[in-house]
């Protein structure tokens, strides 16, 4: 029935409209579909890119538009390979990355796997935890900084309490040895629970019937843990690991908010450096190739990583 | 129905007809670009009058500091036209002169009888001319600042504090002339116990983001001896920013920081400062002048508690003071010049001019600033002036933003991190700024 109202509907179209209906493949209509976005993506991801690599070979500030620009090769490149600053920039975003990442799969890792116990009332807790991922970075970096405060801040009013220091001795913010753990401390304290999160799925992804096994083989909790919950979980941790090094590769909101890099260039990770020379020194041409040199470094480190991530999980 | 007909086609003209006027109107109106501080409001106050005498409307686009110079630069580099009228930084007006983001005023000037001679000479080299001391103007000069200083003259007065004062220093506790003296103040106020309250010796300038702590260190740096560069040759730098007196003055920066400023002050700027002092906390404050009318209204801190005093002088009794202040230029992407040209004739005017000085201004006109009046007319206009007379400017170079950038750094690294020595870090100042004029082929 269905069918010979078709062959009607068809029958009944004028021919210049049923050629050019028929004109359209299949393939052609999928193009029709995706073009706007690879249009899209074309303007404001790939296109950019090639233009950053063009202008990081030029003397070109974007202050100066009337300027000529001259074509450098690769003096950009060689100049921040060799400029002492880069380095310790470099230096500040690893200590940085290092330090969060260990924290953040230490104490996610741990909450997951409390949370995965099903106690009373973990459903609740869970989404406690969940609250400070939830929040605004520029949210976060503020209050943070409010509660950092040497005079009025809860942060140093309670440091002050459990340890007898003067609140006003505790400069988070100011003292150029407590100023990364500072920004160490908040960016743990916001993005753990997204680690937990991912370590959980991991944990619930683990059959109920290898404890079961395990159980009946008599293998204590610890060989458990070892033996059955660890080597299960780590795709699951490492690609936690994988998502935060990355972000945290690229942080700046957070410091910018809490340091603005200092005091001095203490805080000074490679993003806030990368934005300077962008955007207060107008050293478009300069910036074009340390945002390049960025790139390549996360994604060739990303792209060993993700080589081992995948061996984990083969094995 | 032929009267309802007339009737709807009546009040539909009539809707069309104010539309279109209301277009007209809005067509005509100019947006004046600064930053989002007192003195906007003041000149918001203010321009009611151009709009009254002339029908041209006046919209505002206020920034707050700390992006001021990233959204109007920005703005300016793309050609934008959203600004008519920019007041911008000093520093700006070799970069908007050579980039072509200004209007040149020089044949306005000359067509209005408009003359530099009838401004305040520190102001229209400081805001207007590019190159400096040559007759080439950008802008008007519109709101004279300068760094100075406040303190709290109740604190101040008390016999206690004197008595004590007088028998740990040697002489009367009162505004400092020299850096020494204001050292000695804010070391006997700090962590001191007044009315209850733990209190310090003075705020300065310590911010990283922008430009804060280079116009706090440039402020003493100036008067402990520290040039730019050779002054009979351009550009070379070697011995004059980093001499032994430059060295001195850093380090004395540096130990002011460490021993009297409140906890936490690393990154105070403009806003911190005010808020110090308006909090109580501290006795001295070193602040731009836009400052003082907001602090002498104050309930808590203001009227006979504050006091002014101007840049103390340096160990060899040189004087000077970091110039603050800007221009305002007609901006060259603009459509509606001719009407920006009228604003700024009718900014020039001498009654205006005393008008905005009433309002809280600071008008860099003699006639306004030279009247006999003038230093009785408000506590902190004689401060004004006498800073006024000694100020100094940094770069104004096409290339300001890198050499801000440098020393902001520099700077940061040595008083507030206390990474290195002073030495270092004026050694490094002068490599980071020898590159960047080799950069733009000047050296």
């Amino acid at each position: 029935m269905l069918n010979r109202t078709a062959d009607n509907v068809a029958r009944a179209t004028p021919e210049p409209l049923a050629k050019k209906i028929r004109g359209i493949s299949d393939k052609g209509l999928a193009w029709l579909f995706i073009s706007p976005t690879i249009l899209l993506l074309l303007a404001i991801n790939i296109f950019p890119l090639f233009w950053a690599i063009y202008l990081s070979f030029t003397n070109y500030r974007a202050n100066r538009p009337n300027e000529v620009v001259k074509n450098l090769g690769l003096s950009n490149y060689q100049r921040i390979l060799g400029d002492q600053d880069i380095w310790i920039a470099m230096q500040t975003t690893a200590h940085f990355v290092f330090w969060t990442i260990l924290l953040q799969t230490v104490i996610g890792f741990t909450l997951a796997w409390l949370i995965d116990r099903k106690f009373r009332g973990h459903a609740f807790w869970t989404t406690i935890i969940l609250v400070p991922m939830m929040l605004s970075p520029a949210v976060v970096g503020n209050f943070w900084r409010f509660l950092y405060e040497p005079q009025i801040g809860l942060f140093s009013y309670v440091v002050s309490f459990v340890t007898g220091i003067p609140p006003t001795n505790v400069q988070m913010l100011s003292n150029v040895e407590l100023a990364p753990w500072a920004i160490i401390i908040v960016d743990t304290w916001m993005w753990t629970p997204y680690v937990m999160l991912i370590c959980l799925a991991g944990l619930r992804s683990i059959p109920e019937y290898i404890y079961e096994a395990a159980e009946v083989d008599r293998a204590s909790n610890w060989r458990q843990f070892w033996s059955i919950t660890l080597p299960m979980a780590l795709p699951f941790i490492m690609l936690a690991v994988l998502f935060r090094g990355i972000e945290n590769f690229k942080m700046f909101d957070m410091v910018n908010l809490l340091t603005g890099g200092g005091p001095g260039s203490t805080t000074e990770v490679a993003s806030i450096t990368l934005k300077r020379q962008a955007f207060e020194s107008w050293r478009t041409g300069y910036s074009s190739a340390f945002a390049i040199i960025l790139f390549v470094a996360v994604f060739g480190l990303a792209n060993i990583y993700v080589k081992a991530l995948n061996k984990v999980k083969q094995r | 129905m032929k009267s309802t007909l007339k009737l709807a086609l009546g009040l539909a003209s009539a809707i069309f007809a104010s539309t279109a006027v209301s277009n007209v109107a809005h067509a005509e109106d100019l947006t004046l670009c600064w930053a989002a501080w007192d003195p906007a409001n003041a000149l918001v106050e203010l321009s009611k009058d151009f709009t009254k005498e002339t029908g041209i409307g006046m919209k505002f686009e206020f920034v707050p500091w700390t992006n001021y110079a990233d959204r109007f630069l920005n703005e300016l580099n793309s050609h934008g036209k959203l600004c008519d009228l920019i007041i911008g930084d000093s520093q700006w007006i070799g970069g908007a002169a050579e980039n072509g983001h200004y209007v040149k005023l020089n044949d306005f000037f000359d067509k209005e009888k408009i003359s530099m001679d009838d401004f305040v000479p520190a102001t229209v080299v400081g805001y207007s001319e590019w190159p400096k001391n040559t007759p080439n103007y950008w802008a008007l000069p519109a709101m004279g600042d300068v760094v100075g200083w406040t303190y709290r003259k109740d604190w101040f007065s008390k016999p206690e504090l004197q008595k004590e004062f007088k028998e740990k220093y040697g002489w009367d506790l009162a505004p400092p002339t020299t850096f020494d003296q204001l050292k000695q103040i804010a070391e006997f106020f700090q962590k001191r116990q007044i009315d209850g309250k733990t209190v310090y010796g003075a705020s300065i300038y310590t911010e990283r983001g922008s430009e804060g702590i280079t116009m706090g260190a440039m402020d003493v740096l100036y008067s402990y001896g520290f040039q730019y560069e050779n002054p009979k040759k351009p550009y070379e730098m070697e011995g004059f920013v980093n001499s032994e007196k430059s060295v001195k003055g850093l380090e004395f920066y540096k130990a002011l920081y460490d021993c009297c400023t409140p906890p936490g002050a690393s990154n105070s700027y403009m806003g911190e400062g005010v808020d110090a002092f308006k909090s109580g906390q501290v006795a001295m404050h070193m602040n731009f002048a836009f400052t003082w009318p907001g602090l002498q209204k104050d309930e808590n801190v203001g009227g006979d508690k504050i006091g002014y005093f101007v840049n103390p002088k340096g160990p060899d009794g040189d004087q000077f003071a970091q110039l603050g202040g800007q221009g305002i230029s007609v901006v060259s992407y603009s459509a509606k010049q001719e009407s920006a040209l009228k604003y700024i004739k009718w900014f020039a005017n001498k009654d205006v001019q005393a008008k905005w000085w009433s309002l809280g201004g600071y008008s860099c006109l003699n006639s306004v600033v030279k009247d006999p009046k003038f230093p009785s007319s408000q506590p902190y206009a004689q401060a004004f002036l006498d800073s006024m007379a000694i100020v100094k400017d940094f770069w104004a170079e096409p290339s300001y933003a890198p050499l801000l950038q440098a020393s902001q750094k520099r700077f940061h690294d040595y008083v507030v991190a206390g990474q290195g020595s002073p030495k270092d870090a004026l050694d490094g100042l002068v490599k980071d700024w020898t590159q960047v004029f080799q950069d733009d082929g000047k050296m």
